[in-house]
């Protein structure tokens, strides 16, 4: 009697779950089969469960309304660049708040937190006026600095570099080693999975991010993805199949990126987050 | 020749010395954290103090005067604006508590100890946390047509006549609320996991010693247990609804009626579509101050910790 309930809900555990994971993947399974369909087909109801023959002329279509090739480097060019500098910037100011002891040490760290707490859209116009003075309107430079230092990455890599052992430091500080050999051939090395975690947030956070491009990116051939994808639905009469596949492109990078990683995402973003 | 080379190398040494002295202990935590720290100082501190400045501020073309509180009565004044809190905060009391129920759920789903396949549902339900918000937006925008949509379509099987998701006040929100969902459930899904698989097993051991049943055992450690999970996924939630503006802007442009008009979504069309940069910078600050607010009273409620 026992038993047969356990297994029950045991059964009852897995249909929520795999009714779960249907309805979070359905859509990228349709996504992917409208990228291959005319538009018109897209629509048809009862809906077309297996790939088309439109790829390559939803491309063609997608390339002229867009340039796409120009647009995915934009996309890739600023999310590389970004996820570099910004994971070096943070693990340098994670390591020196964890490590060291200076002074203004807690007003500066106290100043990072305030900046993670505050709504970034409060920064838009002011930014923005800035980005017109600069004359950096349609730049890479203008996506890229403002959120450069990412207060967020900053913490976690403060977390994660306290538990780099001092007596490591000490070693090879008595061994003669400089600050900057140091930083570079002893913490970076160990810092490695927290390093991952943050690159992987920062990458997907720049490749995602809408609202900042969308203000200072007008001239088409700057558009990042997401902009250029919001610009295809401004347009008088959309078409569907080069928007599928539009957005087909700019979610499927990502996801074989995220799950080539996303064991160390999951466990140094979430792990970071949770412990807090 | 010769005495180049060695001038070349005398400068070289001076270089390695100086570089020594510049980088001691003492000073190189400055030197580590200048970047962060400037980069900080002048893009989102100086911003934040010159947008408080500019909400005082009518600004015309290059003119800009000072025009006291005018913005703020303004805003207090504009019924569009009103209806962009009220319909933030819809969301926000709909969305956040579903959300995290749904979270909870399937964590706890997931955490029982004998279900196979533990890292494949936590990758599957973590997808669509990743995808942008934009081609989340775009699928659903597609997928909740009100005629030719797929989801309609399944609804007829069950004898539900076709609902105008994306074209009535009430079902735009509706959609705005079901697009978040599906793309953060399984994201909060993951941290309440994390925090489940810390919670020490001796405390579950002790308490079925005990004879504590299932269900006492939840609400007596689990959730207890979970707090400060839930403070962090309710504080962050509440944060990102309120700064709610791609799904909106994709899906419907705040309409119809302005029945999905957001405060992001208002600052931007007050800021970039009729460049009135003082009044945009009002409407920022009154978010700052209610997401001060309210991070505040959540964590006052939840308890200090």
């Amino acid at each position: 009697m026992i038993h047969s309930k356990k297994i029950s809900s045991k059964i009852g555990i897995y249909c929520l779950l795999i009714a779960g994971v249907v309805l979070s993947i359905a859509p990228f399974y349709w996504m992917l089969v409208g990228s291959t369909l005319p538009s018109g087909e897209i629509f048809r109801l009862p809906p077309k469960l297996l790939p088309g023959d439109y790829l390559a002329k939803n491309f063609q279509s997608l390339n002229e309304s867009l340039g796409f090739a120009k647009i995915f480097w934009n996309s890739l060019f600023i999310a590389l660049v970004y996820t570099l500098i910004s994971t070096l910037i943070s693990s340098m100011a994670g390591y020196a708040f964890a490590k060291f002891k200076f002074k203004g040490k807690n007003l500066f760290f106290f100043i990072i937190l305030c900046t993670l707490m505050i709504p970034s859209q409060v920064t838009l116009i002011p930014l923005f006026e800035m980005m017109v003075t600069f004359n950096w309107l349609n730049t890479y430079q203008a996506i890229i600095l403002p959120t450069l230092a990412s207060p967020f990455a900053i913490y976690l890599m403060r977390q994660n570099m306290k538990s780099v052992p001092d007596s490591i430091i000490e070693a090879s500080r008595v061994d003669g080693a400089g600050e900057l050999k140091i930083f570079f051939t002893v913490i970076l090395p160990v810092s490695r999975p927290a390093m991952a975690a943050v690159a992987i947030f920062l990458f997907m956070s720049q490749w995602n991010s809408l609202l900042w491009p969308l203000i200072t990116l007008n001239s088409k051939e700057m558009f990042t993805l997401p902009v250029a994808l919001s610009s295809l639905i401004g347009m008088a009469r959309i078409d569907y199949g080069q928007l599928m596949l539009g957005t087909t492109l700019s979610t499927v990078p990502i996801m074989i990126f995220f799950l080539l990683l996303q064991k160390h995402f999951i466990s140094g973003i979430l792990g970071g987050a949770v412990k807090e | 020749m010769e005495q180049t080379e060695k001038v070349v190398n005398t400068k070289k040494s001076f270089r390695v010395k100086e570089r020594k002295s510049l980088l001691t202990p003492k000073n190189v935590p400055y030197v580590f954290i200048a970047p962060a720290v400037l980069l900080i100082l002048i893009f989102t501190v100086y911003p934040v103090i010159f947008s408080f400045i500019l909400s005082f501020q009518e600004v015309r073309g290059l003119e800009k005067s000072f025009v006291g509180f005018a913005n703020y009565s303004r805003l207090f004044q504009d019924p569009i604006f009103y209806k962009s809190l009220l319909n933030t905060f819809q969301i926000l009391i709909v969305q956040v508590p579903i959300m995290l129920f749904l979270s909870l759920l399937i964590a706890v789903g997931l955490h029982s100890s004998m279900l196979k396949g533990k890292a494949f549902f936590r990758i599957s339900f973590f997808m669509p946390a990743i995808t942008a918000l934009v081609a989340a937006s775009i699928v659903f925008m597609i997928l909740l047509d009100e005629h030719f949509g797929l989801v309609n379509y399944l609804l007829s099987f069950v004898g539900v006549e076709a609902i105008p998701w994306l074209t009535t006040p009430f079902w735009a929100k509706v959609s705005v609320i079901l697009v978040m969902t599906w793309r953060w459930t399984g994201y909060n899904m993951v941290i309440f996991l994390a925090g489940l698989q810390n919670i020490p097993s001796e405390l579950y051991e002790a308490a079925s010693i005990d004879g504590a049943s299932k269900v006492k055992q939840f609400f007596m450690i689990t959730i207890p247990q979970l707090k400060p999970v839930f403070i962090f996924t309710v504080v962050m939630s509440t944060i990102g609804t309120l700064q709610l503006f791609d799904e909106p802007f994709i899906l419907t442009q705040g309409g119809p009626n302005n029945a999905t008009m957001t405060i992001t979504l208002y600052l931007y069309e007050a800021g970039f579509k009729f460049f009135d940069f003082g009044y945009a910078s009002a409407i920022a600050y009154v978010l700052v101050i209610i997401t001060a607010i309210i991070s505040w009273v959540q964590m006052k409620l939840v308890g200090d910790e």
